[in-house]
């Protein structure tokens, strides 16, 4: 278990890859939370501190053993390193990687199986799926006959970066392919941790609430783009689609907004043409990353035969 | 609740760091959390408890420090005072305020013996 994804230690299953992952310092302790024992500690901060105030900024060295020492860093720095060098990996070889992201139920699995069904004869493409339990999303995925990897995250709310560079090395992606992550069906804890994709893709549907935006704007912050799917049924619902867009601009002036419906294909002609676009820049940094290494070997020879 | 995951991630920056000192243990730990971060106080300090027992930081205070949140307003051309990450500007009430403080988690210093 790696301690970015810290809840639900040992939980994490990669599927068919049952490894025990148990880092020595990555354990969750299930202890009951028993205040009579927690706070025996001799330090006196009890009636000196206010919070903001610690108390070490007025120590005085020799007086005590005691000594603050700066980290400075942040939270996710850890998860973030991870993330970073997927980033890489995918840059290095021209892949688009894609973040899928909504509450439970918006239809994310039907809105990727269509997405697939429109782009394989043109694009390579893999895709991860996260899930707390079953492998029942990855099966609906290969049925559309590209490869699929199920990760259940047990008790864990969220993918993280290590686990989806666990995910690159099963999958082995193709140079110039399209990376597609299904993330936990969770509309808080996915937008704070970055697993390395080049944009997070919101889906709210229209059976949800047009305030949805605004009661969780981590997401929707995080966000490059916006489907508002399921549009299919707006003449039998009152949702109001515009005001839905506007709130979401509200918390994000800068979010593309594309409206769709996977399962009569409205729209969705105009998803995956963003898509490819994002390929085509893809395709542009794998060449310049290709012409870099010819340029290295090229220097490489000429030191060689120079010896 | 990624407030486990991330308080796992505190205690592995601690970690680390009383290990590179050779600390016998760490007595307190100060993390700066933004008003307008994804994270809530009251359960990062009840998983911090949670994941530090047993560790090296076993019983450390844990001392949140506070950011208040802060935007730089379009419209206004000025930084203001920022309550929600999609709040609007208390001059104006426009809602182009990009945040520029507050959205900060990090852990600042601890200390050791």
């Amino acid at each position: 278990m790696c301690t970015v994804c810290g809840c639900g230690a040992g939980e994490t299953k990669i599927e068919g890859h049952e490894h025990a992952h148990v880092h020595a310092d990555g354990t969750v302790h299930s202890h009951p939370h028993g205040h009579g024992d927690d706070h025996h500690h001799e330090h006196g901060i009890g009636g000196d501190l206010d919070f903001g105030a610690g108390p070490a900024r007025a120590h005085v060295p020799g007086m005590s053993q005691s000594r603050m020492v700066q980290i400075e860093q942040d939270i996710l720095s850890k998860n973030n390193a991870y993330a970073a060098a997927n980033r890489k990996w995918f840059d290095e070889r021209g892949i688009f990687a894609l973040n899928l992201v909504s509450s439970p139920g918006s239809g994310k699995t039907t809105l990727l199986c269509r997405t697939i069904e429109l782009l394989k004869d043109k694009v390579g493409i893999v895709v991860v799926e996260g899930d707390q339990q079953t492998a029942n999303d990855a099966e609906r995925i290969r049925a559309t006959g590209v490869p699929a990897l199920q990760i259940n995250t047990g008790k864990g709310c969220h993918l993280d970066g290590h686990m989806v560079g666990h995910a690159i090395e099963r999958l082995q992606p193709a140079d110039e392919s399209l990376f597609l992550i299904e993330n936990v069906g969770n509309l808080v804890c996915p937008a704070a941790f970055d697993l390395g994709e080049h944009h997070k893709v919101a889906i709210l549907s229209v059976t949800e609430g047009e305030d949805k935006p605004l009661k969780y704007p981590d997401m929707f912050r995080a966000a490059d783009v916006m489907l508002l799917n399921k549009c299919d049924l707006l003449p039998y619902l009152e949702f109001d689609a515009d005001l839905a867009e506007a709130n979401a601009r509200r918390v994000n002036p800068d979010l593309t907004v594309l409206r769709v419906s996977a399962t009569t294909g409205e729209g969705m002609a105009a998803w995956t043409d963003w898509i490819e676009s994002g390929l085509e820049a893809q395709r542009g940094k794998h060449g310049a990353t290709v012409d870099a290494l010819k340029a290295r070997i090229a220097d490489l020879e000429r030191q060689l035969a120079a010896r | 609740m990624h407030e486990m995951s991330l308080a796992e991630g505190v205690l592995q920056l601690v970690e680390d760091t009383a290990r590179r000192e050779g600390a016998r243990r760490v007595k307190l730990v100060v993390l700066e959390i933004g008003r307008l971060s994804s994270v809530e106080p009251e359960a990062l300090k009840f998983c911090f408890e949670a994941v530090t027992h047993g560790s090296i930081a076993a019983g450390a205070a844990l001392d949140i420090v506070d950011v208040p949140g802060a935007g730089w307003c379009l419209p206004c051309a000025a930084t203001v005072p920022l309550q929600e990450i999609y709040g609007a500007c208390p001059n104006c009430g426009s809602h182009q305020v990009q945040p520029t403080a507050g959205t900060e988690m990090r852990v600042r210093e601890i200390e050791i013996d």
